[in-house]
C-alpha cells in the first residue's frame, strides 16, 4: 500500500464551533478513508448541517483541524478551497438549486464551467446524470416546477455531474418515497464500491443508513455520543442510540428542552445514564 | 461598509485583472440582465420622461412668458433634462425597479442556499452573478438616460408646438443652441457614476441578507433607501465639481 491510499480523505480533528454562546460542535473527531460511506445520524438541530459546513469549507471553525484529501482546508483562501471543491460534489439540505435555471442547466453548470467540454457533450452527461436518479425528461423545468423529492434528485444529479471522489450528502433521502430511497441508496452504493468514490451522508431514515454505512456517527449535543460499523451501532449498549435507531419517543432523550437546558447540555459531555434518566423523572408530574 | 468595500475591490478584480489571467467572465449572462436590468424598465422610462418634459416646458412657459421670454422656453428644458432631471430621475426609476429587484433576487438566492451551492461549486459567486449585473447596468443606465433626454424634448416639444405656437425646426434649434455637448456628457458621467453605485449597493445588501423572507424584505428596502440617498448627494457633488467649481 502507498501512502496516498492510507491518508484518510477526510480527517476531523477536535473540531468545536461557538455561536454566540452556544456551542454547536463541541470536540468532534473522525477520518473517512477511500471509498467508505460515512452516515451522520442525530436529532434534529444538533449541528449535523453545520458540521458539514465546516467540512466544505462553508464556515471557519472557532478550533480544530479538518483535513481533506490530506490538506488543512481550515486556513485556505478561496482560490486554493476552489480547487479542492472541484474535487467534490455536495447535496443541500434544500437541494439548493438555482431558481433562474432549468433542471438541465443546473446539472449542467458545473460540467460547463469546469470543463472545455462541447455543449452536445455536455447534454449527453447531464441526460445520463438525470437518468441516474431517475428523472429522464424533466430537463426542461424550473426548479420551481418539481416537488422537493425531484429537487433533492436534481441536486444529486448536479452533485455527481463531475465524477467527484468525495460525494456529501445532507438528508438525500428525507421527501423521497421508499422505492426512491432504494434507487438513491444503490445508487451511492454503486459509486462508493465501483467507483471508489467516498461518500459522507447525513441522515434520518435509519434503514437507507444501515443499507450504504460502512461506518455510521452518532452526533448528540455537539459531540459523538457513538461511533462504529452498522452492526456496532445496532448492538449498542448506549440507550440514547437504542431510541434513535428504534424511533421511540420515550427515552433518554427528552422531548423538551428549554433554551437554558439547551446551552447547558451543549456545553458539558453527554451526561451518564442515570442522571439523564433523573432529570426526566424530575420533569414528569 | 467593509463588505461593500470588499465587493467593489472583488468587482473590480474580476472584470479588469482576472480576464488578462485567463478566467473570462461569460457574455450571454450580460445580455440577459441588460434585458432585465434595461430594456423592460424603458416603457416606464420613457413616461416618466415625456411626463416631467411636459411639466418643465410648462413651468418654465409660466415664469418666463411673465418676462416675455418664451423663446427660452426650449434651452431651460434642453439643459435642465440633460445635466440634471435626466440622470436623477431615471436613476431613480432604475433604482425603484431594477436595483431593488436585483437585491431581492440575490437576497432570495442566499437564504435559499444558492449562493453557498455556487461556491461549493467552486464557481465564484462575484463573477457568476455580481459581474453580469454590474456590467449590464453600466450599461443600461447611461442608454436609459439617453432614451430619457430624447422623450423628455418630445414631451416639451408637445408643450412648445401645440401651446406657444413655436414651430418645429426653432424649436430645435432653440434646443441645440442652448445645449452644449459637455451638459450632455456630464449628464452621461452623472448616470454612469450613479450606475456604479446603486448596483453595488444593491447586490451587497442582497448578498448579505440573513434571517429567511424578512431578511431579504429588510435588505430590499435598505438597498433602496441608501441607494436613492447616495445617488442624490452624489449629484450634489457632481453638480458642484462640474458646473460651479470653476
Ligand atoms: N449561522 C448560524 N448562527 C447561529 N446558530 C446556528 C447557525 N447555523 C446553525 N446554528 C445552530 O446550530 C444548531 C445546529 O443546526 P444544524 O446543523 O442545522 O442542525 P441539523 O443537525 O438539524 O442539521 C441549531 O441549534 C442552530 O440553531
Ligand atoms: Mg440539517
Amino acid at each position: 500500500m502507498n501512502d496516498v491510499d492510507t491518508t484518510p480523505v477526510i480527517e476531523v480533528t477536535d473540531l468545536v464551533r461557538v455561536f454566540g454562546k452556544r456551542t454547536v460542535l463541541n470536540g468532534v473527531s473522525f477520518k473517512i478513508h477511500r471509498g467508505e460511506t460515512m452516515v451522520i445520524m442525530g436529532g434534529s438541530g444538533c449541528g449535523k448541517s453545520t458540521l458539514l459546513r465546516h467540512i466544505i469549507g462553508a464556515m471557519k471553525p472557532t478550533s480544530g483541524s479538518i483535513k481533506i484529501f490530506g490538506e488543512d482546508i481550515t486556513h485556505m483562501d478561496e482560490r486554493e478551497l476552489a480547487s479542492i471543491r472541484r474535487r467534490f460534489g455536495m447535496l443541500f439540505q434544500s437541494g439548493a438549486l438555482l431558481a433562474s435555471m432549468t433542471v438541465g442547466e443546473n446539472v449542467a453548470l458545473p460540467i460547463s464551467e469546469h470543463s472545455q467540454l462541447s455543449d452536445d457533450d455536455v447534454d449527453q452527461i447531464v441526460k445520463r446524470k438525470l437518468q441516474m436518479v431517475g428523472l429522464t425528461g424533466f430537463e426542461h423545468l424550473k426548479p420551481a416546477e418539481i416537488s422537493g423529492g425531484m429537487k433533492k434528485r436534481v441536486g444529486l444529479a448536479r452533485a455527481l455531474a463531475l465524477d467527484p471522489e468525495l460525494l456529501f450528502s445532507d438528508e438525500p433521502t428525507s421527501g423521497l418515497d421508499p422505492i426512491m430511497t432504494a434507487v438513491v441508496d444503490k445508487l451511492t452504493l454503486e459509486l462508493t464500491r465501483e467507483s471508489g468514490m467516498t461518500a459522507l451522508v447525513v441522515t434520518h431514515d435509519m434503514t437507507s443508513a444501515f443499507r450504504i454505512a460502512s461506518n455510521m456517527i452518532m452526533l448528540g449535543r455537539g459531540s459523538i455520543i457513538a461511533q462504529g460499523t452498522p452492526a456496532e451501532i445496532r448492538s449498542s449498549p448506549n440507550p440514547e442510540v437504542q431510541q434513535f435507531i428504534n424511533g421511540e419517543a420515550d427515552g433518554p432523550v427528552p422531548l423538551n428542552l428549554s433554551q437554558d437546558d439547551h446551552e447547558h447540555r451543549q456545553h458539558v459531555a453527554p451526561r451518564p445514564l442515570i442522571s439523564a434518566r433523573g432529570r426526566l423523572s424530575r420533569k414528569m408530574p | 461598509m467593509k463588505n461593500y468595500l470588499n465587493l467593489n475591490l472583488s468587482l473590480l478584480y474580476w472584470v479588469l485583472v482576472a480576464p488578462f489571467s485567463g478566467q473570462f467572465f461569460k457574455i450571454a449572462p450580460i445580455f440577459r440582465q441588460m434585458v432585465f436590468i434595461g430594456v423592460r424598465a424603458a416603457p416606464m422610462v420613457a413616461l416618466t420622461s415625456f411626463s416631467v418634459g411636459v411639466t418643465l416646458a410648462m413651468q418654465a412657459a409660466h415664469s418666463l412668458q411673465q418676462l416675455g421670454a418664451e423663446i427660452y422656453v426650449p434651452d431651460l428644458v434642453t439643459v435642465t433634462l440633460l445635466r440634471e432631471l435626466g440622470p436623477v430621475l431615471i436613476a431613480v426609476i432604475v433604482i425603484g425597479r431594477s436595483g431593488s429587484a436585483v437585491a431581492a433576487e440575490l437576497g432570495t438566492m442566499k437564504v435559499s442556499e444558492e449562493i453557498e451551492a455556487l461556491e461549493v461549486m467552486a464557481i465564484n459567486p462575484i463573477r457568476f452573478l455580481i459581474v453580469p449585473r454590474f456590467l449590464a447596468m453600466l450599461v443600461m443606465l447611461p442608454v436609459l438616460t439617453i432614451l430619457g433626454n430624447y422623450v423628455g424634448f418630445f414631451g416639451g416639444w408637445t408643450v412648445c408646438h401645440y401651446a406657444l405656437g413655436f414651430n418645429t425646426a426653432g424649436f430645435i434649434l432653440r434646443a441645440l443652441e442652448s445645449a452644449t455637448t459637455w451638459d450632455l456628457y456630464s449628464g452621461l458621467i452623472k448616470s454612469a457614476v450613479f450606475a456604479w453605485v446603486v448596483i453595488t449597493i444593491a447586490c451587497n445588501a442582497g448578498l448579505h441578507v440573513d434571517g429567511g423572507a424578512e431578511g431579504v424584505g429588510q435588505a430590499t428596502t435598505a438597498s433602496v433607501v441608501y441607494s436613492l440617498l447616495a445617488m442624490l448627494v452624489l449629484n450634489a457633488v457632481l453638480t458642484g465639481i462640474f458646473f460651479f467649481g470653476s
